[in-house]
């Protein structure tokens, strides 16, 4: 069950250096260096209350959930709903049954194409997307768009600074379009886009909204009733959660209406040879036996992050990604790419004539942890004409001396490819 | 530099992927191979002229990171003038010297560079990348070359 954690509160001063010290897989050589850790954007880290957490649900609770009437399966039913409810207020969510739990926002993003999209979307509509989605914001929807005949459209990407190019919205979100999805945070580009201002104007034109919030649940206080989308997806395992879970939040008048997605056990009121019934949501949508442990674990990484206050690590994250962007900057052959102010927790570049390959596989040789590639952003990258970027990115237990060992380890990089 | 990084980005190596070898489209080319890694984008065709069985000219173009593009400048240089079976051969020496670290001093040659890959399992497929594109243009059949739909 779910432990109490003792991280001071926010009016207090947070000790960066002692919640660092939660994360037992941080303390440890790579190569002989001390790891410097520094792909949270594509997964984070797990504090011990959460390892904790989910060995403690295995020793003592578990159990299939919805199912048995004896005492594990009780308490393992318990835990799973508590954890709804925490996700409810996590988002501000007006009731737990308005929370889907899923495999992650790459799941949840296809069951709202598959399952709202095959009620809501017919050949001519067009789905509005940006230039900078996640392949798990876009290929879903290109899917949908083949079997029904529907039509993709994108916000385009200002070029290397990574905003979007809201001068064209008016002709892009018209009535035509069915449902706007975007991304709150570009995972390649540290762009935070205004999605509240975006989703208002989507829903002025009747226009259903879908926030990916990956790369910012757990980043920065989210609300869905500020937002004011319709649907918004996460991952746990990016935010101090376990692999594996997700979650799908949608207005329950929607979820409502919505047809299921996956058939099978627990989504199910009365099943006969040849009809079924089926429950509302949020059960309609969880066929099987979910990832129960996840569920938990999800929990108590929910109770560590706002311990520390969301607003706080929004604000840690951002003081070292500047940094990071500015030492960058005073570097000679180093192309930046995201916006100067206002980024979130993550930087990218390409260094001169060194492939964003090479400098991961030195900066590993390093200890130090990056991540290069097209970051599932192939279109943009594309726009952008280049193949791959070198990234770093950072969560709250991140230091300023780990940056400085990461500039230096760019230096040396520059020296050694003569570049 | 660490031992493990010297083994790999050795001069040789850096050599190439600065002033990559026969890093052009040939001319009246009559094979071509392709390879792509999705993973880092990495994208080179390889150029044949074939007379019978035996590679004539070879070239390279495209773009990708250092291991990648020093490995096809390598490639061009010692497939120049052997045969089908030959390319076929040097191909599964290379391919095991890359997964393996396992020399075969005789059979690879100057490409004995590449040993050191090995170590970095994620970084084996850069290596090899233009070696299954040159396979596949000398597996391939004759026929005029043209590089108008290459991709990116
Ligand atoms: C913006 C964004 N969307 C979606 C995803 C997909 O998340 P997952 O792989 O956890 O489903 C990611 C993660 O890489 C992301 O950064």
């Amino acid at each position: 069950m779910i432990t109490d954690t003792t991280i001071p509160t926010q009016s207090k001063k947070i000790d960066w250096a002692k919640l660092r010290a939660d994360f037992p897989i941080l303390d440890q050589k790579v190569h002989g260096h001390p790891l410097v850790y520094l792909d949270n954007a594509a997964s984070s880290q797990k504090p011990r209350a959460v390892i904790d957490c989910v060995s403690n649900y295995y020793e003592r609770d578990n159990a299939n959930v919805h199912r048995g009437i004896h005492e594990l399966s009780n308490r393992a039913t318990t835990a799973f709903e508590a954890s709804r409810q925490r996700v409810a207020t996590f988002i501000n969510a007006k009731t737990p049954d308005e929370i889907i739990f899923t495999r992650g926002t790459t799941e949840g993003i296809n069951l709202v194409a598959q399952s709202w999209g095959s009620k809501n979307i017919k050949a001519g509509d067009k789905i509005l997307l940006t230039e900078m989605e996640h392949h798990s914001n876009i290929v879903p929807w290109q899917l949908l768009a083949e079997r029904t005949g529907a039509k993709l459209v994108y916000i385009p990407v200002t070029g290397d600074e990574g905003l979007l190019d809201l001068s064209k919205l008016d002709q892009l979100l018209t009535p035509e379009v069915k449902i706007f999805a975007l991304t709150h945070i570009s995972n390649s580009l540290g762009t935070v886009n205004p999605v509240a201002e975006l989703c208002e104007r989507a829903r002025k034109l009747g226009v259903t909204t879908l926030v990916d919030a990956a790369q910012s649940a757990g980043h920065l206080p989210l609300d869905v009733q500020k937002i004011g989308c319709d649907f918004l997806v996460f991952s746990g395992h990016k935010i101090c959660g376990p692999t594996g879970i997700g979650v799908l939040w949608g207005r329950q008048e929607v979820l409502d209406a919505m047809p299921p997605y996956h058939g099978g056990g627990e989504m199910i009121l009365t099943v006969d040879f040849f009809k079924t019934t089926y429950k509302k949501a949020p059960h309609r949508f969880e066929a099987g036996t979910p990832d129960i442990s996840g569920v938990i674990g999800l929990h108590a990484a929910l109770d560590y992050l706002d311990a520390i206050g969301r607003d706080n690590i929004f604000k840690h994250d951002q003081e070292l990604a500047s940094y990071a962007y500015d030492q960058l900057a005073q570097l000679q052959g180093v192309r930046l790419f995201g916006p100067k102010i206002g980024r979130a927790g993550l930087v990218s570049f390409l260094l001169d004539d060194v492939h964003a390959h090479d400098v991961v596989t030195v900066a590993d040789q390093r200890g130090v942890a990056l991540r290069g590639g097209h970051h599932c952003n192939q279109p943009l990258m594309k726009k952008l004409g280049i193949a791959s970027t070198a990234r770093a990115s950072f969560y709250f237990y991140n230091t300023r001396a780990e940056v400085d060992r990461f500039i230096e380890v760019i230096r040396e990089i520059q020296k050694f490819f003569g570049a | 530099m660490s031992d493990d990084l010297d083994e790999l980005y050795q001069q040789v190596i850096l050599d190439h992927c600065k002033t990559p070898r026969n890093f052009r489209v040939l001319e009246g080319a009559n094979r071509k191979g392709e390879g792509y890694n999705p993973l880092c984008g990495d994208n080179y065709t390889v150029f044949m002229k074939m007379d019978g069985d035996v590679v004539k000219d070879i070239t390279f173009q495209g773009s990708g990171c250092c291991i990648s593009k020093a490995s096809a400048s390598l490639l061009t240089d010692s497939v120049k003038g052997k045969s089908k079976s030959e390319v076929k051969e040097l191909f599964k020496k290379v391919h095991d010297m890359m997964t393996t670290g396992h020399v075969d001093d005789e059979g690879v040659g100057k490409l004995a560079v590449f040993a050191g890959v090995h170590k970095f399992p994620a970084r084996v497929k850069c290596a090899i990348l233009s070696w299954h594109a040159a396979v596949a243009a000398v597996d391939g059949q004759d026929g005029p070359v043209s590089t108008e739909n290459e991709s990116n």
